[in-house]
């Protein structure tokens, strides 16, 4: 395939150079027109710092910013408290991101022709709306409130959450209770991509074929309280959270499980470099696999007989020079067999099965386990400009129907080999809006998760290309 | 061939988003533009410990984290500058309020160093000590770019910060004579709340409003402009706070004259924990009159000397904002 590209620049089409000369061309007069970054709402108008102090590049935070977010949105400079602020400040930002995308996937069963097509589609499109209004209270008393819509305005509460800082003076101890994203130092929630398969971590939400287990999803944000603490100058972190096993699903609906969720990490500084983080993260909980019925519906919080779970793994951010950078997560996943075997988020109708008193696991079940990393490298030409890539894949290492069942997995079934590339452009940024005109392309394949073509299950590519303009204000 | 078709599908959705995005942008540029930093005169370094910072790698790090206040050219006029209060730092003047050099000199690269990893309190001035060593160095040589004074002086010496005595209530009350001898009072307040006669009437070296600092405002945790231990506070006397009313202390005080006013201002921070305050606590919680015959003591030779300018105008004349 890359042979074959490669032939095609090289010597037999001369619209493919001319395409690639203007292309390189027209980056090139972007790249020069381009200018730094200024500021960004909520917090820029509170503090009158641009946005390109706390974000690489919007939303992701940089170093300082991550020290911001650590003191609970606070500068640590006595002027945090809200009687600092203009009284003209509303700590409110919308986001919505406009968007024409091309997705294209291939094995999909149908009814016509051979029962297996590529379905393509492409269109104008629209995002939800996100409402982020967070700051102080009072001095170290903190808040995030993220009413989400998706596309059709149907709302739901992202986050809302509540913090207490420097509880006895010390950064060591903050406490967070409410709904929040898990202190994973590369967050989904400030990822810098937008397509489908490309807008999230893929390591950070799976879960073999067949689990029914939704609990153990790191990128979402869950229902807890965390106790977090940092170093003065944030070079070192911890976080231990308590977690309700609801994946962030409001109302009790499941039962009395709940998950810990512990991450720290240590930054370094090396000199021309820049700082350099390393750290580690556990995931460790339980979830009900039996829920009582009634009329024989699941009956909503009577879950028990939980089973466990678990993912740990690596996390390191290098940078090398004010440019480049490259993010990298590892993980190691393992669920309880019975998860495995399709038990679990009965409720949410991720499956069907019902650990039933009595009820048996099949000959050849086992614990499936999994590894898998990402790496995410970044070119930040300015503040306003940045070149993303990443590569993610996640390899089976074992398979919850195991050699002596009667229908044994394939080795590979559910692996899965992603990469996203793209870049934003930030054409200005004030201390009252933001906007950024980002492409991406996306392309994801997954083992086994097709249709059967005669006894064999088959793979599946997705791609997408997306171009939209991001935007708050 | 399939090959050749994926190539020219991208490569045209390619160059039409480019170009129309460039189109965009270029639409957009001219109204956001705004002035460009000037080349500087001269690459500029600076020097702290063993690293070494150059002007050109701090140029990119101040863009993108200084200019939003300070501005891009270095005056003070950035974009946020006119919601700020106290207003950012003019660069171009190079006078700087925390510093080891006497009054009117230029600072030391690691004064400058210093204060960008400490921040300053009460302003909107963060505490940058997330970058590393070598970016605040790189920044300090970028800064220097800003004013010709970096080319035609040199730094002043640091000046030279004798041991601490110990805290006795005895310093306390001379502390407290020499709070009122030298009229400290008058702007900081008597009980040191920033409220004194004067204060409503300061203004700074640009004429914006300054407020003198609140020693008793703070908690446990209060800092001072320029530092939090005692031998800042120390310096600040000796050196004073260039562009504000603070005037030097420095041929006006005896080193034990001013461990003594240390003593006594850290018992104006009522709400800080302290080896002062348990002194004080020790002593009764009141502090005694001061004893005249300590007068003929050496410590107290400063008393007879000229009391600290007060003039507000002499004492903007060192230049620079807040």
């Amino acid at each position: 395939m890359r042979m074959g590209t490669q032939s095609s620049f090289c010597g037999k089409s001369p619209w493919s150079k001319w395409y690639l000369t203007a292309a390189l061309v027209l980056v090139f007069l972007v790249l020069s027109g381009s200018q730094d970054a200024n500021a960004l709402p909520a917090f820029a108008r509170k503090y009158g710092l641009r946005c390109s102090a706390c974000h690489e590049s919007w939303p992701m935070l940089n170093y300082f910013g991550q020290k911001f977010k650590d003191n609970g949105y606070q500068l640590m400079n006595d002027r945090d408290a809200p009687i600092w602020q203009n009284p003209g400040y509303w700590p409110v930002t919308f986001r919505i991101i406009p968007i024409w995308h091309r997705v294209s996937t291939g094995k999909v069963a149908v009814d016509q022709g051979t029962g297996i097509a590529r379905v393509t589609t492409s269109g104008f499109d629209i995002s939800g709306l996100d409402f982020h209004t967070g700051g102080t209270l009072e001095k170290n008393f903190s808040f995030y409130v993220l009413p989400s819509s998706d596309a059709t305005a149907s709302f739901h509460f992202e986050t809302v959450m509540a913090r207490l800082d420097n509880l006895f003076g010390s950064p060591w101890l903050n406490i967070k209770l409410g709904k929040f994203e898990l202190d994973n130092l590369l967050s989904e929630k400030r990822i810098l991509t937008l397509t489908g398969n490309g807008g999230i971590y893929q390591l950070y939400h799976f879960t073999p074929v067949g689990d029914g287990n939704i609990f153990g999803q790191m990128g979402d944000n869950q229902l807890g309280a965390e106790l977090m603490g940092h170093s003065y100058n944030d070079r070192t972190r911890y976080s231990a959270a308590i977690l309700s096993s609801t994946d962030g699903n409001v109302g009790l609906p499941y039962g009395n499980a709940y998950t810990g969720y512990f991450a720290f990490s240590q930054a370094f500084d090396t000199g021309k470099l820049g700082v350099d983080r390393i750290g580690a993260y556990a995931m460790i909980g339980q979830a009900p696999t039996y829920y009582l019925t009634q009329a024989g519906t699941p009956l909503a919080g009577s879950g028990i007989s939980n089973k466990s779970f678990h993912r740990e793994g690596f996390v390191g951010q290098f940078y090398f020079g004010q440019h480049l950078d490259l993010q990298v997560v590892t993980q190691h996943g393992w669920d309880n067999m019975w998860f495995g075997q399709g038990y679990g988020d009965l409720i949410g109708g991720t499956v069907t099965g019902n650990n039933l008193p009595g009820t048996t696991l099949p000959a050849g079940s086992q614990a499936p386990t999994w590894n898998g990393v990402l790496f995410e490298p970044h070119y930040v030409y300015s503040p306003q400009l940045i070149f993303i890539g990443r590569y993610e894949t996640i390899r089976m290492s074992r398979q919850a129907n195991g050699a002596g069942s009667a229908s044994p997995s394939a080795s590979n079934l559910g692996n899965i080999s992603t990469y996203t590339v793209g870049f934003r452009y930030n054409p200005f940024m004030t201390s009252r809006a933001g906007f950024a005109w980002h492409n991406e392309y996306n392309w994801l394949h997954q083992d086994g998760t097709g249709p059967l073509i005669g006894l064999s299950t088959s793979n599946v590519n997705t791609s997408e290309l997306l171009t939209g303009f991001d935007f708050d204000f | 061939m399939d090959n050749l078709k994926r190539v020219h599908f991208f490569s045209a959705i390619l160059s039409f988003v480019l170009a129309a995005g460039f189109t965009a942008v270029r639409a957009q540029d001219a109204p956001d533009v705004g002035p460009h930093p000037p080349q500087p005169v001269k690459a500029m370094e600076s020097h702290i410990g063993n690293i070494a910072g150059h002007s050109a790698g701090g140029k990119s790090d101040y863009r993108r984290y200084c200019a939003g206040c300070h501005g891009d050219l270095g005056d003070g006029n950035g974009e946020n500058a006119v919601w700020l209060d106290p207003k950012p730092r003019n660069f171009t003047l190079a006078t700087f309020k925390c510093r080891s050099t006497l009054t009117g000199t230029l600072p030391t690269d690691e004064d400058l160093f210093n204060t960008i990893a400490r921040g300053l309190t009460n302003s909107n001035m963060p505490i940058w000590n997330t970058f590393t060593k070598q970016q605040r160095a790189d920044l300090v040589a970028y800064i220097k770019t800003f004013s010709p004074r970096w080319e035609k002086e040199k730094p002043g010496d640091a000046i030279k910060i004798p041991a601490e005595p110990p805290v006795t209530i005895e310093s306390i009350s001379h502390g407290k004579a020499l709070f009122t001898k030298l009229e400290c009072w008058k702007c900081h307040g008597p009980q040191g709340k920033g409220d004194g006669p004067s204060a409503a009437t300061l203004t700074d070296s640009q004429d914006n409003p300054i407020r003198p600092y609140n020693f008793a405002g703070g908690g446990d945790d209060s800092r001072f402009k320029c530092g939090s231990t005692n031998s800042d506070i120390y310096k600040i006397f000796i050196t004073g706070v260039d562009g504000t009313p603070m005037p030097s202390f420095a041929d006006v005080i005896q080193p034990n004259d001013a461990w003594d006013l240390v003593h006594f201002l850290r018992t104006l921070q009522v709400k800080r924990h302290s080896k002062e305050n348990d002194v004080l606590k020790a002593a009764g919680g009141a502090i005694p009159a001061y004893v005249e015959k300590q007068a003929a003591a050496p410590a107290s030779q400063s008393e007879n000397r000229p009391a600290a300018p007060a003039s507000q105008s002499e004492n903007r004349a060192a230049g620079g904002g807040n």
